[in-house]
């Protein structure tokens, strides 16, 4: 398990290192003896920044990330093009929501109706009865994804294969619940409005590496800059799964904010007490 | 000061010898023996002068609640919940929920979650802070809609779920005495929402509940599938829009209007990750049912939650409907909100949303040309019992009939009870369904979300044509309530009556003055 110190990320969510405890005042003093502490969860406490810990890629998620998707950092094909404000109706009929996407039959259902809900000056974005769509990448303008909290929406964007998303700014819920469940790589502009610059059809990469997110619009010929995925990177890239993640987190925390226990207390007056002794009978 | 230096360090001893050296004047307690005290060096043994205690964690004097930093109401009910006597905007922060709901749309699909992540024989944190609302797709016979009711009901059997407002008999809703309708109203009711608390809804209209001075929000079925299990959810502290409206409410005005306003004002995505405050005289003048409609429409904004501070009209609503204590908390004079609007609500107009956007703000006297087909009068937003007495009064002053077809869905079993039992004012004794009757509307229908979002195609008033409608639901982007073509304008309870009397947009003084 990789441990990575966070740093707050461009996008909104992030689980960034806000510790219970602040950073140490300048006042505080080192110890007057110096030894090692005993316990591992101690020194935790007195670590004043708490990691995120990584989880390998749980293979029991039930995320739509399989098959290799996990790991790609780089999507190719055909975009499709949104305007502002695409609300979950818009995305997903409400008529679907019936459909309980945590039973892998009906998650499959939820693909075909995906974006059914657009006005009809949009073209149809999966075939008719067919169960995946055609387009692997949606561009969109801002506040994607408003209206309601239910997951549904992104569901079937993910369930009719849609890999990425690439947006001006997301609804806030919308964002939230699409880490929470890693379904699908959620990304942002970091220059122009890609929704204007590029039309439904139009061939493009898009690249996630570390230090720089790029979107290649074949059919201009242009390229245009992304915003760092930042924290929700790794959080999709584990299976995205909530649990994966906040459970180690919750537990960190709950310790932190209990008083360190008989037994640690023990350990520490057991040691100093030796060190005094030895310190005593030096001095003899 | 010096506590404060106190308990920032954890060696108590060595301290105590600074701290007296720097307070007192005696040049004795330097640290070091006068001259005048004579010691055998040889037998002088040191003795221990200081013994290291187990090393704290490191408290800055704010956690100690000694040094109190000035927070908005979110923000404290916030700081409540996690423990913490101090929280930064933009701060993830890990918050103990106080009540969980959850409906047949994602109620399903959170349990399926729950037992994934914690087990199939697992156990909810709580089995007395989750309520279960079916109300979405209720009077349907989708087959899947009703499946999922059934879902529900075994789940709530299994844990024994204390709040499970069942119903089995969709033929006859009255006949089930335990079903109660729409959640959000539900909620308030049946004395769930309590100020200072956190409550959390798989539903976006959950902020509903803000109008009780509590922290209200929406959340997918991951978060609350993980809620189900642990009781604590993972937030980020939202800065606060500030939101005063002074001056005395016309009477041709409702909560409705203001908040279309707002909105129109700020645009959908204008509160995003922002929590909306709502103060100001007209606000303390508004009834819960009011507050409510004000705080249901927050999330329209793209807002986080909504709050209004609790006051005496908040606990008389609260009075028999629930005994549990609560402890209100309220914004300090100080506390930094992200910006203010003032508004003068003596000065407002109607105004509808057109569509297809809840931010499309126009006038209502300004549509008075678009010609409709029908009205709706509904839903968590526009269903309630005022809302209701709101259109009776505008039916009243006009004796006329509807000239459109007009659906009433009352939101719950006691909405539908006010609508065939008290008495409208004004109308010398006559009930709303009444004065409804005589207007020629539709006969008030099943409690439950209805139209609203559309829903299987055999629901009730649902939109299945490229029709024009006014209705006092929340949203009108485009197929919101079925046919993609439709076109929805959001208004006013009074606005809908009043359209529905004309067969056109209406501004309700046509009827009011």
């Amino acid at each position: 398990m990789a441990s990575k110190a966070v740093q707050p990320p461009p996008c909104a969510f992030s689980f960034s290192s806000s510790p219970i405890h602040r950073l140490s005042p300048p006042s505080a003093r080192p110890p007057l003896l110096c030894y090692s502490w005993p316990s591992s969860s101690l020194s935790r406490r007195c670590n004043h920044t708490l990691s995120l810990t990584l989880c390998a890629a749980s293979s029991s998620s039930s995320s739509a990330l399989e098959g290799g998707k996990a790991s790609e950092k780089v999507f190719h094909g055909e975009c499709f093009v949104l305007d502002d404000n695409i609300d979950t109706d818009q995305i997903i009929p409400a008529e679907y929501l019936t459909l309980v996407h945590s039973n892998p039959e009906e998650y499959a259902k939820l693909g075909s109706p995906a974006l059914l809900g657009l006005p009809s000056r949009y073209p149809r974005f999966v075939a008719p009865g067919q169960p995946l769509s055609r387009y692997a990448i949606i561009i969109a303008g801002a506040n994607f994804g408003c209206g309601s909290s239910s997951e549904h929406a992104f569901v079937a964007l993910g369930a009719s294969g849609v890999k990425a998303v690439v947006v001006e700014s997301y609804a806030r819920i919308f964002f939230k619940n699409l880490v929470a469940t890693g379904e699908i790589y959620p990304l942002e502009s970091a220059e122009g409005w890609l929704c204007k610059e590029c039309k439904t059809k139009d061939l493009v990469t898009v690249e996630m590496e570390k230090e720089r997110g790029l979107l290649t619009d074949h059919t201009t010929g242009k390229e245009y800059k992304l915003k760092q995925i930042g924290d929700a990177g790794p959080v999709i890239e584990a299976g995205g799964s909530l649990h994966t993640l906040a459970r180690p987190q919750l537990d960190k925390v709950e310790r932190a904010r209990k008083p360190p226990s008989i037994r640690e207390h023990a350990c520490v007056a057991g040691f100093v007490h030796f060190n005094l002794l030895a310190l005593a009978a030096l001095r003899r | 000061m010096n506590s404060a230096v106190m308990a920032s360090t954890s060696t108590p001893f060595i301290n105590n010898r600074k701290l007296l050296s720097s307070s007192s004047s005696a040049a004795s307690l330097s640290g070091f023996l006068p001259d005048s005290i004579h010691v055998n060096k040889k037998e002088y043994r040191p003795s221990i002068r200081a013994v290291m205690a187990p090393p704290q964690p490191q408290r800055p004097p704010s956690t100690t609640g000694l040094v109190k930093q000035a927070m908005t109401m979110t923000e404290k009910i916030l700081a409540r919940a996690s423990e913490r006597s101090n929280l930064d905007t933009g701060e993830n922060v890990w918050v103990n929920v106080d009540i969980l709901m959850t409906h047949d749309v994602c109620g399903p699909g959170t349990i399926g979650i729950f037992k994934r992540e914690f087990g199939e024989n697992a156990k909810v944190w709580d089995r007395e802070k989750i309520v279960i609302i079916p109300d979405h797709y209720i009077f349907t016979n989708d087959e899947l809609a009703n499946r999922n009711v059934d879902i529900l009901r075994d789940f709530s059997v299994e844990q024994n779920i204390k709040y499970f407002y069942d119903i089995n008999d969709r033929s006859n809703f009255r006949a089930n005495p335990d079903y109660k309708g729409v959640c959000h109203i539900a909620l308030a009711q049946e004395g769930h929402c309590r100020p200072g608390e956190v409550l959390l809804g798989t539903d976006s209209h959950t902020c509903n509940a803000g109008a009780f001075g509590q922290f209200a929000t929406g959340i997918g079925n991951t978060d609350a599938g993980f809620v189900m299990g642990t009781g604590k959810v993972l937030l980020k502290v939202p800065p606060t829009l500030r939101f005063v409206m002074d001056g005395e409410m016309p009477d041709y005005l409702l909560a409705k209007d203001l908040i279309l306003q707002i909105i129109g004002e700020i645009t959908v995505a204008g509160a995003t990750y922002k929590s909306m405050e709502f103060t100001g005289s007209t606000v303390e003048s508004l009834s819960m049912e009011e507050r409510m409609t004000l705080c249901n429409m927050v999330i329209e904004a793209g807002g986080k939650n909504g709050v209004v501070p609790a006051d005496q009209t908040t606990f008389n609503y609260l009075e028999g409907k629930t005994s549990a204590k609560f402890e209100p908390v309220y914004s300090d004079e100080k506390a930094k909100f992200l910006h203010e609007y003032k508004f003068d609500t003596s000065k407002l107009e109607p105004v509808v949303a057109k569509p297809h956007s809840p931010d499309n703000r126009a006038l209502a006297r300004e549509c008075k040309d678009v010609k409709i087909d029908r009205v709706y009068i509904g839903s968590c937003t526009g269903g309630k019992t005022e809302d209701f007495l709101a259109a009776a009064k505008i039916f009243l002053a006009s004796g006329k009939k509807v000239k459109v077809p007009t659906f009433l869905v009352p939101a719950t079993q006691k909405v539908w009870m006010d609508l065939y039992g008290l008495p409208v004012p004004g109308s010398g004794g006559k009930t709303c369904s009444q004065i409804f009757e005589e207007a020629g509307c539709d006969t008030p229908a099943s409690p439950n979300c209805g139209a609203c979002l559309g829903g299987p195609r055999d629901t009730y008033a649902r939109m299945n044509e490229a029709k024009v409608c006014v209705s006092t639901t929340n949203r009108n982007f485009p197929g919101r309530m079925g046919n993609k073509e439709a076109q929805i304008y959001l208004a006013s309870p009074f606005t809908a009556a009043a359209s529905a009397l004309t067969g056109y947009v209406t501004d309700p003084r046509e009827f009011l003055r």
